[in-house]
């Protein structure tokens, strides 16, 4: 069966290693069995203090007021909405992954869209918060819903992108959870029935639903993946499409451009990739999973990498042409004045230089399979991600229309800087408990390209070419003669 | 809710699994179900399972999606509070659709994973027995329920002439019940197999 199954000889296997079925459970598994590692204990701990730090400066936010941040009635956005679209984006590539990627049947993506989806749903966690916060008065953030009250009953304005906003993210995360916790259910029944401690047994039993492994509902979890997919896919597109509309449907210059949408989309998915970078390195060496994560799979998100970062690069100067041709005096100021030049000026070509030069590096094939260079990559192209979305806030707002509500500098309080620390802590936090409670690579997907893509199946492809056509039909023929004779003699 | 008997046979390799799946059900047999560690293609044509619509559902409720939020926003903007927004009209259907698309994925989304767990019956604290510990680990197990006229033994053997390494006969409560996991199954003191 497995022989009629087409697979290029050019590919390399998606598992390394002569794995079966039941090593590939042992591989992964084992973690959430054993005791964590020293290094898990430092890392959790540390994301733990930042986490409370974060708390402490949210506290403060929420008792003393947007005060206690140095964002003003100029640069009203500041960190706080930066650090929002910062971390939306960085979602966007596990949706990516998990969904177009599963369209497109690239199957590579078994070994990493498990993770990389769990970092979409930190990282929309994260997200959340900041535009919450920024309300101010947090208390009445329910406000944003269209609920039946007593002040009408007055409606939230469905017009407004800020509203599109409260929808899209509430739904990119409602479905993101459904589409991960879905594709958990096998493997967190794997782990249950492996277990040998009361306690994880009962756990994990609650957790996986009763999950069984029958085979009509592996039919239907099949047909739910491939509809959750096709509705994330337009999804992921829309989330960050309508975040763009916050900046385009404005008439700030340098925000109102129709570029917006591909160009923040396709940023989303160069900064989400970068992130899936780190977070993989450094699951597989902490983890030893590099069997799984190969060297094909880092090189084939590098190669996302550098698509993405040159479309990046592109509409960058695309918005620098943009807005010498419009022969707008506004959008001229802003881009050859204020952005390129003036008191961030530093800011623009730092993200020029980490978004737009450094990816194209990566056409070397040398330094795509090469890991401490994708990993350095990987911050550096966060870095760049982050000044995109400061630059486009900042620089902005500081020169507006007015001269006389110009700012002169803006610089975050520690308060600021604490909430966005304190994302990360959250962020950490959660990717650390993910990583010890749960199998952080997808095992029964793993197992379904297994026979088709691994190492043991590739060699014996090769044993096929090599022989001769008489002695593979002679083979076959002979097995099929011995099933025969078993047959008989058992009846 | 009753106590059944069946008759397991566990396979260690796909390849061996789907002759022997045609080969017992030529023989007459019925499978009550076949237990895989990861979905096995064509399997499911292969037992005679008919193919499943749950996608279709997965339209009716993006449709309910749909349609909620443009009956709901158009109510609000032109019949319960019009607000005069620059002179642009009420009925602002463009400015509608990321709403209007954002609800239809949230409603086909919800609505097919609910679908999903309440057709394959799967919610925490639901309990089914386990027939094989290794059926979401390495092995393919295949479950056939015995009927009055079953006879047992030569379906044991039959499975065991299929390439079956392991065959044993079970009593276990063929749906679901609220259970845990790390308890073992006690629902009939006496089980009343004939």
């Amino acid at each position: 069966m497995s022989a009629t199954k087409y697979e290029s000889q050019l590919r390399e296997p998606l598992v390394n290693g002569n794995k079966t079925y039941g090593q590939v459970t042992q591989d992964i598994v084992h973690t959430i069995e054993a005791k964590p590692t020293r290094l898990w204990y430092i890392g959790f701990y540390i994301s733990v203090a930042l986490l409370m730090f974060g708390a402490y400066s949210v506290y403060r936010e929420v008792t003393y007021g947007i005060g206690q941040w140095n964002v003003n009635r100029t640069i009203g956005w500041g960190w706080d909405i930066t650090n929002f679209v910062w971390w939306v984006g960085i979602g966007h590539a596990g949706t990516l992954i998990s969904a177009i990627l599963l369209l497109f049947r690239q199957g590579w993506r078994t070994g990493v869209n498990r993770a990389a989806e769990a970092m979409t749903i930190f990282a929309v966690m994260c997200a959340g918060q900041f535009p919450i916060f920024h309300m101010g008065r947090v208390w009445l953030a329910f406000f944003t819903l269209p609920y039946p009250n007593t002040r009408g009953p007055l409606w939230p304005n469905f017009n407004s992108p800020l509203l599109w906003d409260v929808f899209a993210i509430s739904t990119y995360f409602t479905v993101s959870l459904l589409f991960w916790y879905s594709g958990l259910l096998p493997d967190l029944a794997t782990v249950r029935d492996r277990a040998k401690t009361k306690i994880r047994k009962h756990l994990y039993g609650v957790a996986s639903f009763g999950w069984s492994g029958s085979t009509k509902h592996w039919q239907r979890h099949e047909s739910l993946s491939l509809v959750l997919a096709g509705l994330s896919t337009p999804l992921v597109l829309s989330v960050h499409t309508i975040v763009s509309f916050d900046f385009a449907t404005s008439v700030v210059p340098g925000w109102h451009t129709t570029i917006f949408p591909p160009y923040f989309v396709a940023g989303a998915i160069f900064s989400g990739f970068a992130m899936v970078q780190t977070l993989m390195l450094i699951l597989r060496k902490v983890m030893g999973l590099h069997d799984y994560i190969t060297l094909g799979h880092i090189e084939a998100m590098n190669k996302v990498i550098v698509l993405t970062g040159s479309i990046v690069g592109c509409a960058y100067l695309t918005e620098l042409f943009m807005a010498w041709y419009s022969q707008v005096p506004f959008e001229q100021d802003i881009f050859f004045k204020y952005r390129i030049a003036g008191p961030y000026g530093w800011s623009y070509w730092l993200m020029m230089t980490c978004n737009v030069v450094s990816p194209q590096l990566f056409w070397f094939t040398k330094l795509r399979r090469n890991v401490l260079f994708t990993f350095i990559m990987s911050i550096v192209v966060n870095i760049g991600m982050w000044f995109e979305r400061f630059v486009i806030i900042v620089s902005s707002l500081y020169r507006d229309y007015l001269p006389s509500s110009w700012s002169i500098y803006y610089r975050p309080t520690i308060w600021e800087v604490g909430f966005y620390l304190g994302t990360f802590g959250l962020f950490f936090t959660c990717f650390f408990l993910f990583s010890k409670y749960f199998p952080v690579i997808a095992i029964a997907e793993i197992k379904y390209v297994l026979k088709g893509t691994g190492e043991s199946f590739k060699n014996e492809m090769e044993g096929l070419e090599s022989k001769q056509l008489d002695a593979f039909v002679e083979e076959m023929h002979h097995g099929h003669h011995e099933e025969g004779t078993v047959k008989i003699a058992h009846h | 809710m009753a106590l059944k008997k069946f008759v397991v046979g566990c396979f260690e390799d796909e390849k061996v699994l789907f002759p022997a799946v045609a080969k017992v059900r030529k023989a007459g047999y019925k499978f009550h179900d076949i237990y895989t560690p990861f979905p096995v293609h064509g399997l499911d044509s292969a037992m005679g399972l008919r193919e499943t619509s749950i996608h279709t559902a997965g339209f009716l409720y993006g449709l309910v999606g749909t349609t909620t939020a443009v009956t709901f926003m158009t109510w609000v903007f032109t019949k319960d509070w019009p607000v005069n927004i620059g002179g642009k009209p009420n009925f602002a259907l463009p400015a509608w659709i990321p709403i209007t698309f954002e609800l239809t994925v949230l409603c086909a989304a919800v609505g097919m994973v609910l679908t999903f767990c309440y057709i394959c019956q799967l919610a925490p604290f639901v309990k089914k027995h386990t027939f094989h510990a290794r059926a979401t680990d390495d092995l393919f197990v295949m479950v056939i329920e015995c009927g009055e006229k079953t006879n047992e033994d030569e379906l044991k053997a039959l499975l065991t002439s299929v390439g079956a390494q392991e065959v044993n006969t079970q009593i276990a409560e063929e749906g679901w019940w609220i259970g845990r996991y790390d308890q073992e199954q006690s629902l009939y003191k006496e089980p009343n197999i004939a």
